[in-house]
């Protein structure tokens, strides 16, 4: 486990390279900033300069070394590096909101833009023109689109919206790729497809009244693509598994609202939000079951010392109650909201490492898988 | 000055009104909880079985009606229930019910709060610590997400 900070401001977003040495990030404010890893230090390389608002979402492609930005200026470039330096190419999105994320599709010849248009854009390269065209994604969508996840067959992609709900769409580009095959999810494909739609119209399993109560912050496809987890504001995690969507289990949290999830195993999640701190989930097929697996960010044990009367009666007066565990400042090592999360060693089938970036302008890794399938931190109410 | 400046009656115009893009709101009225029993309660609370009394007034929560006088009337009776505990039942009444049962508990007990009568905020903290000592933040936060309100 460790923690850098870089800023003093919130990182928007951020985007790793593919060897994890370089990490694009944006401070905050119109341009996005690579740094390079150098020991323990991170040293600032380049800075991408060319967007006219806030930087709301950054993807690096692995293989083919391209950078994509979207932000508040309705605008999506693309970024190749040309010998030393990063140059810009435009994408028309032809949006009247702002872009919110975007994410590169499994192959790299295109990527998706969600937007507060209440679509998604998803864009691909014309060969004859020379030029990015995109193609949008309307219906049924009712509101801001907040987060993407595309599926490994390159053609399904997972869209979180402000309208409570969780849906997959098909992407399918015919003056791309061929006609993908059947999955879980569907086998009938066309662009602009919904093949699953969570919330009250959707049948809902779990606990209460289920999916559809708040905005979906973030989604994410397992490795394998037959499971999609999603997580919403009304403080909920829910996984759905394509082919049997008529069962989706949830489980309500006791926690703040989390804002992005991973896969690090078929079975088990990563999430993180407003509280701080990155805490792990793990799913029961057979049973259909999400239970909390445990805080993953253990705070260092501070010696417990006894409690002066003085300070017992200070308490009371503050807090109404004398009890003992003050929680004077935050134990987490981030100190502000958890805005994103990326796998990093090990994809989504074994991750072995992982990064938050958040609020606080910092970011933080923690090693090791064995722990997370494991051992189980004990979480007190 | 131009002569459209002098009327503010284009004020009084809700423009969202008219966006075709307007959400709407796909609530369906059909699955319509009337709320709990009264006169069963009563008297259960009479003879002393508050616990009873308390599971029978969480259930057919009216959370899908639009009909305020539904929802007034089982927030009375839930009030009423829950007004009429012993401040060392409380905590086992809690203990009682499931994660749905709290997240239901905590949207009455913050309906409660919105018109405190004589005694009622007390008791109310007293519920309120209980129920968030079960359900935690989460509890409240989806009390104030809810989009079907008791």
């Amino acid at each position: 486990m460790a923690y850098h900070s870089f800023l003093l401001e919130p990182i928007s977003c951020h985007s790793w390279n593919k060897d994890r040495t370089q990490i694009a990030l944006c401070p905050n404010n119109h341009d996005v900033h690579i740094y390079k890893k150098d020991g323990t230090k991170w040293i600032k390389i380049h800075e991408l300069k060319e967007h006219n608002g806030q930087v709301t979402g950054i993807d690096w492609a692995p293989e083919s070394n391209r950078i994509v930005t979207c932000g508040t200026d309705r605008n999506a470039y693309v970024w190749s590096l040309k010998g030393e330096v990063w140059k810009p190419t435009l994408v028309i999105l032809r949006i009247n909101r702002a872009a919110r994320c975007v994410s590169w599709s499994p192959k790299e010849n295109k990527f998706a833009v969600g937007s507060g248009s209440r679509l998604i854009s998803i864009c691909y390269f014309e060969q004859e023109n020379d030029w990015w065209v995109c193609k949008h994604i309307k219906k049924p969508i009712r509101s801001t689109v907040l987060s993407l996840d595309w599926h490994p067959n390159n053609v399904l992609l997972a869209a979180g919206s402000c309208d409570f709900k969780c849906r997959v769409f098909s992407a399918y580009i015919k003056e791309v790729e061929e006609k993908p095959g059947p999955t879980v999810w569907g086998s009938k494909m066309p662009f602009g497809e919904v093949l699953f739609e969570s919330g009250p119209s959707g049948v809902s399993g779990g606990a209460g009244d289920g999916a559809g109560g708040g905005w979906v912050h973030g989604v994410c496809f397992s490795h394998s693509g037959n499971r999609l987890a999603w997580t919403s504001h009304d403080s909920t995690v829910a996984i759905a598994e394509g082919g049997k969507t008529s069962t989706i289990s949830s489980l309500s949290s006791e926690t703040l609202p989390l804002l992005c999830v991973s896969f690090i195993t078929e079975n088990s999640l990563v999430a993180a939000g407003h509280d701080c701190y990155p805490v792990l989930f793990v799913y029961d097929g057979t049973k259909g079951s999400v239970t909390f697996g445990g805080k993953l960010d253990v705070p260092k044990q501070t010696s417990q010392r006894g409690i002066s009367a003085r300070e017992r009666f200070q308490n009371l007066d503050r807090r109404a109650t004398s009890s003992e565990t003050t929680e004077q400042g935050l134990e987490s090592l981030h100190k502000n909201s958890i805005s994103q999360i990326s796998v990093l060693e090990g994809g989504k089938s074994k991750c072995s490492t992982f990064c938050t970036t958040g609020m606080d302008g910092g970011m933080e890794w923690s090693h090791g898988t064995s722990r997370y399938t494991h051992t189980h931190t004990t979480h007190t109410v | 000055m131009a002569k459209n400046t002098l009327s503010s009656r284009f004020r009084k115009l809700d423009i969202d009104e008219f966006d075709e893009n307007k959400f709407v709101d796909d609530h369906d009225e059909a699955v319509d909880n009337q709320g709990p029993d009264g006169t069963e309660i009563e008297n259960l609370i009479r003879i002393g079985d508050t616990m009873t009394a308390f599971h029978l007034a969480l259930r057919n929560p009216p959370l899908n009606t639009k009909n305020p006088a539904v929802k007034e009337r089982a927030l009375a009776i839930v009030l009423r229930v829950l007004t009429s505990f012993k401040s060392s039942d409380i905590e086992p009444a809690v203990k009682s019910l499931d994660r749905s049962g709290v997240d239901l508990l905590m949207k009455y007990i913050y309906r409660g709060f919105e018109k405190p009568s004589d005694n009622s905020s007390a008791i109310l903290l007293q519920w309120h610590e209980k129920a968030f000592a079960v359900g935690g933040l989460g509890s409240i936060v989806r009390v104030l997400t809810a989009r079907k309100t008791v």
